[in-house]
């Protein structure tokens, strides 16, 4: 039984200046046949199904489709042709940030966004308390949210959305938000959710973070499929490649190609990371200090051969 | 049948505390930062009406019975109508940030902006009573009947929220066009001046201005005791459904082509 399901979906957009225009420009540009609406597809035919589980990496390079595809997923648009079906809550954590009223405190900024997300008013009773402690907002409870500082903003946004337990998580690159401390704090909470069986869509411009987090990949390019997968590290490292090279596979050779072209790229610069460290090493060795030619040495043989070394002496030397 | 009313009801209780919040927020915007709060909002259609009678009175020697009754029925009405409409024209582009990014009933956001409208409008309902008392109105069960206009023109406050409001995303300048139009209305609407002093035949054109139909039903039933005949219901109602169904055609039509212009 699938979780979300794609089936040839796509979307179209509509662009052109229709935007800023009032009914009178709007009448005047009809009369002089001037009105123009450009319409173009952001996605075209996009297929894939996630069971229950699975956490699905959607890359692509900017402008791809993307964000376009997660507002069809989440019923925010509609696709011109073909159909999306979820089955379970969804909780889209988009632009956390944004929508929230800057007139209003936080308490009831709080209670209006978890009505939005479809809180029940005794689970965000409940949970309140919570949201607040994990914000670090206690002492700001009667601020309106203008006064707030950025970095407080996009905590109580997070702290928020992380209450929901849902059975599909939408994340458009918002894994973890906040400086350092919070940083952590999220991304735990972030994994905590995820642990939790949900089926997962995850939108992000580092390839590393969807290499650990996911188990499905969907590549997309200018709008359309390119793969859906589930070897995400052939289909990863084709990526990384193609992002450099700039050139899309064309078949399952050329993924596999480039895959292996990448990874010979990748240990050529591991290698001449590890000569460069040797050679600073080694000068080290040649011309410095007792101490340091010691430390250096120690460095080397860690470097090359880990067996050789006797740990414990080494601590007790305090080296 | 049952099945649809199941999934209103179903409906209802799912977003029953997001609305619930939407309206307090409205509310507390609207009242903030005014130290006299809701006291405000009904002294402001008093201030209007006094300021009518002084010129009216004084200035053109309108002096007919009941005229202050007559002045306030008018400017209730038309106050509840364009505090409504106005607000609601707004309601989708306010809310744009959370339209982009949540899959929310749109109307939610119209509503909630009625619902403060109309609290207000009962608040001035009650001064206008008080007001009925020192004109020298008598009261009667007949007065019950007021439920049916302000239902009817509730309904059509919805209706015409959700056509200008589906405008207003599409064009800017609708906000400008309407304040024009509302100016023209209120003259049109026979606020401070008598309708019998036109020729027969014009007459029954103000029957075309469903505001006026609202406001004349008011004055049948307070200042003339009498109780409008079944086709004036049967007006009333038929404005209240025909610019609902117009705005509901809107809202269910462009659903989803809104977010592209938001």
């Amino acid at each position: 039984m699938s979780i979300i399901k794609c089936d040839n979906v796509s979307v179209k957009y509509m662009t052109g200046d229709f935007k800023a225009i009032g009914l009178k420009e709007y009448v005047v540009r009809h009369l002089t046949h001037n009105y123009k609406v450009k319409e173009f597809y952001a996605d075209r035919n996009i297929s894939f199904t996630l069971e229950k589980g699975d956490m699905l990496g959607i890359i692509g390079t900017n402008g791809a489709g993307k964000s376009t595809l997660l507002k069809a997923i989440t019923g925010i648009m509609e696709p011109a042709t073909g159909k999306v079906h979820t089955k379970g809550r969804i909780a889209a954590f988009l632009e956390l940030a944004s929508g929230f009223d800057p007139e209003m405190t936080i308490k009831d900024n709080t209670y209006l966004r978890g009505a939005m997300l479809g809180f029940t008013k005794k689970y965000i009773d409940e949970r309140y308390y919570d949201i607040i402690k994990f914000a670090e907002l206690e002492k700001f409870e009667d601020y309106t949210f203008k006064q707030l500082s950025s970095g407080m903003k996009s905590r109580l946004a997070f702290a928020i959305a992380s209450q929901t337990q849902p059975d599909i998580i939408i994340l458009d690159e918002v894994l973890s938000v906040g400086d350092g401390a919070f940083r952590k704090k999220s991304g735990e909470k972030m994994k905590e959710i995820l642990a939790s069986n949900v089926t997962g869509i995850l939108v992000s411009h580092s390839v590393k973070q969807v290499r650990e987090m996911c188990n499905k990949i969907l590549w997309i390019d200018h709008g359309n499929q390119i793969a859906f997968t589930d070897e995400k590290d052939l289909y990863l490292d084709a990526y990384e490649e193609f992002l450099e090279c700039k050139k899309l596979p064309e078949s399952r050779a050329d993924i596999e190609q480039m895959a292996v072209a990448h990874s010979i790229k990748v240990r050529a610069k591991e290698d001449a990371a590890m000569q460069k460290e040797s050679e600073k090493l080694e000068k080290i060795l040649n011309e410095g200090e007792r101490e340091s030619a010691i430390r250096a040495a120690i460095a080397i043989l860690d470097n090359k051969c880990p067996e050789a070394l006797n740990k414990k002496y080494i601590k007790e030397m305090g080296l | 049948m049952n099945k649809i009313i199941d999934k209103w009801l179903n409906r209802m209780e799912e977003y029953r505390f997001l609305f619930s919040q939407l309206v307090k927020r409205d509310f507390s915007k609207k009242y903030k930062n005014t130290s006299l709060g809701m006291v405000w909002s009904v002294l402001s259609p008093l201030l209007t009406l006094l300021i009518m009678k002084i010129v009216f009175t004084n200035f053109f020697g309108r002096d007919a019975e009941y005229y202050t009754t007559y002045l306030f029925s008018g400017n209730l009405v038309m106050a509840y109508y364009k505090e409504a409409t106005k607000n609601g024209m707004s309601s989708l582009r306010t809310n744009a940030k959370i339209i982009e990014k949540i899959n929310l009933p749109k109307y939610l956001f119209l509503l909630s902006k009625n619902i403060s409208a109309l609290v207000n409008f009962v608040l001035t309902l009650v001064v206008y009573f008080i007001f009925c008392v020192f004109d020298g109105i008598t009261f009667g069960p007949w007065m019950l009947l007021l439920l049916y206009p302000i239902a009817c023109l509730t309904i059509m406050n919805i209706g015409i929220g959700m056509i200008l409001s589906a405008l207003y995303v599409f064009f800017k300048d609708i906000k400008y066009l309407y304040d024009v139009f509302l100016t023209l209305l209120t003259y049109l609407s026979a606020i401070f001046y008598y309708v019998d002093r036109f020729d027969a035949r014009y007459r029954d054109l103000f029957l075309l201005n469903p505001v006026y139909v609202m406001i004349k039903y008011f004055r049948t039933i307070v200042i003339d005791m009498k109780i409008p005949s079944l086709q004036y219901h049967g007006l009333c109602l038929f404005y209240a459904l025909f610019f609902f169904a117009i705005g509901g055609h809107m809202y269910k039509k462009y659903n989803k082509k809104f977010i592209y212009y938001l």
